[in-house]
């Protein structure tokens, strides 16, 4: 591609359609990520994230509609691993097969050497296992050899479907971390597919939320924050005081008796703490709480022509 | 093939190689194969260096052979009774994409299909060549002996049976890229393997006999893909025992390579344009 031309968006999704039979998986989706930024992409199992993914990367045929990376199709991309890197559920690795030579055999692919290969296994922490044999890899390990795959070609794209999936919870926050410098340090843009909000919650900058195989929501995650009602957690010996005072101002609140705590919703901790000024009420602990965005998820998801229980 | 799919290859070609050379199965077969042509070349060059008279069972019926058919017989026989394992080799190479899920890196490494195809198929190539020189060796090293001691020698300077050295391993390398059309095809790894031990170890033999049995259709059985491959290699168990006639050489390559060409393009088209899921 010549230096002039201006690439699309890094990802531009227009009217994307597919069915399974009578199941429409993806069904007239339109969404735009912005370029280096961690963009969440978000739905319930089934929603039709992996099917878009699929049809973004030419795994498979769009019944209508367009999947484009930096405008063009996957299948008109020229060495397409240098321009994004891909790591989806359904990618596997030959058991028999070193990490190493795993990476070795997608190198020519993306032009590069050993050197790169190994450069990118110290990247994602499989040093120490790039002689091993894939078929002895944990789920966490499987997930990091996907991701380093991704990075081979130093692609300035990547789509990552479900990267937490089987990572412990101290693979989870390195991933964070990770993802972050890889967009707001190294200026990459991430697409990355979650069905649990509170996974990619500290790590995205953006969200788009798809349901049934629809877009229905797609904002910065602070715009997403907004939608949620406020909770705070408050920390108190006189529980019964706290809660009449609460049903005065107007919040709903709520005892969690595995704490014995009080979970006050519809107020900021400002509002909370104010109020308790107020009332003379004591307070050992009061802090917020981001718990309530898996709400607004439901929310926005929840199927409409379904009565809510 | 577009001009710039030559140029294309290269990578897909690299990558190929170092996927055979990144796993163990290519090994142990290459020694299982060595081992199973050597005992079969002993066996078969004892039974026809053997007077037929002192013989209880085999082949009994048999015509006395003279040296060199022996020795051609013999040292074919990779090409008679060895082409399983080319075969096999060469549909697992997409079959093992499908199992293992490698195919989803692989075309997302090289979205245009064809491509990805037309490497597995050179590679294929190559990797049956491989195997032809290690069955057909097997075959020399097996019946070797026994030509020698109790024969009428090994015939290895014979410019006839050199010849049908160099075309067993033809044969058995195009019996790989046929393996590799029908993987593509039929990419369960299990159905692909199934299909090819039932044809080659009890279809085409039954059909070869039973098709010469009826006049009309006695011709058939020479165009038979294990028929065409005998009729390549130039030597035949079957034929030089007198049981079956073959093609001519030519003709024999001809109807081979259309196996090959044909089950390419079927997988090409029928089963890899599908979604890889």
């Amino acid at each position: 591609m010549p230096a002039s031309a201006s690439p699309g968006p890094p990802v531009e999704v227009r009217g994307l359609t597919k069915s399974f039979g009578s199941v429409r998986a993806v069904d007239g989706l339109d969404m735009v990520v912005r370029s280096g930024a961690v963009t969440g992409f978000l739905g319930p199992n089934g929603a039709g994230k992996t099917t878009t993914f699929r049809m973004l990367l030419g795994l498979a045929a769009a019944d209508s509609g367009t999947a484009l990376i930096e405008g063009l199709r996957y299948a008109e991309l020229a060495r397409p691993t240098t321009v994004v890197g891909a790591s989806l559920d359904s990618a596997g690795f030959h058991p028999g097969r070193t990490a190493r030579d795993h990476l070795r055999v997608q190198a020519p692919f993306a032009g590069v050497d050993n050197r790169r290969c190994d450069e990118v296994l110290a990247q994602v922490g499989l040093t120490e296992a790039a002689e091993r044999r894939v078929g002895g890899f944990s789920t966490g390990m499987r997930q990091r050899l996907g991701l380093a795959t991704a990075l081979l070609g130093d692609p300035r794209v990547l789509v990552l479907d479900e990267p937490a999936n089987g990572l412990d919870p101290e693979g989870i926050v390195w991933l964070r971390g990770f993802l972050r410098h890889l967009a707001h340090e190294r200026g990459r843009t991430v697409l990355v597919s979650s069905h649990v909000l509170g996974e990619v919650q500290a790590s995205v900058d953006d969200v788009v939320v798809i349901a049934r195989g629809r877009l229905v929501h797609e904002s910065s995650l602070e715009d997403l924050v907004a939608l949620a009602d406020p909770r705070v957690r408050v920390v108190t010996p006189d529980l019964a005081g706290f809660a009449s005072m609460a049903r005065r101002s107007g919040w709903s609140a709520e005892e969690d008796p595995t704490t014995g705590s009080l979970v006050v919703t519809g107020a900021s901790p400002t509002e909370v703490g104010a109020a308790a000024y107020r009332e003379r009420l004591e307070i050992h602990g009061l802090a917020e709480e981001g718990g309530s965005l898996e709400a607004v998820f439901l929310r926005l998801t929840a199927d409409p022509h379904e009565v809510a229980p | 093939m577009k001009p710039d799919q030559g140029l294309a290859l290269v990578p897909a070609l690299r990558s190929e190689l170092r996927k055979v050379l990144s796993t163990r199965m290519w090994w142990l077969l290459a020694v299982v194969l060595l081992a199973y042509l050597a005992f079969l070349g002993a066996v078969m060059g004892f039974s026809l260096t053997t007077d037929p008279e002192s013989m209880t069972g085999g082949l009994g019926t048999v015509t006395e052979l003279d040296g060199r058919t022996v020795a051609e017989t013999v040292y074919t026989l990779a090409v008679s009774l060895g082409y399983v394992f080319p075969l096999v080799i060469g549909a697992l190479s997409m079959t093992a994409e499908y199992r293992h899920k490698t195919i989803t890196p692989v075309v997302l490494a090289e979205p245009r299909r064809g491509v990805v195809l037309g490497a597995k198929l050179l590679v294929g190539a190559l990797l049956g060549a491989v195997y032809g020189v290690v069955g057909t060796a097997g075959a020399v090293l097996g019946g070797l002996p026994f030509l020698l001691t109790k024969g009428d020698g090994a015939y290895l300077g014979d410019r006839a049976v050199l010849t049908d050295l160099a075309f067993s391993v033809l044969a058995l390398a195009i019996w790989c890229v046929i393996g590799v059309g029908l993987g593509t095809l039929l990419t369960n790894q299990i159905a692909s393997v199934v299909v090819i031990l039932a044809f080659t170890q009890f279809v085409e033999p039954v059909l070869r006999l039973g098709l010469v049995a009826i006049d009309a259709l006695a011709g058939v059985q020479k165009f038979l893909p294990g028929a065409a491959a005998e009729a390549l290699a130039g030597s035949s168990l079957y034929s030089s025992t007198g049981m079956l006639g073959l093609l001519d050489r030519g003709w024999g390559a001809v109807v081979l390579l259309a196996y090959a060409a044909g089950f390419a393009l079927l997988g090409r088209y029928l089963t890899l344009r599908r979604d890889i899921s």
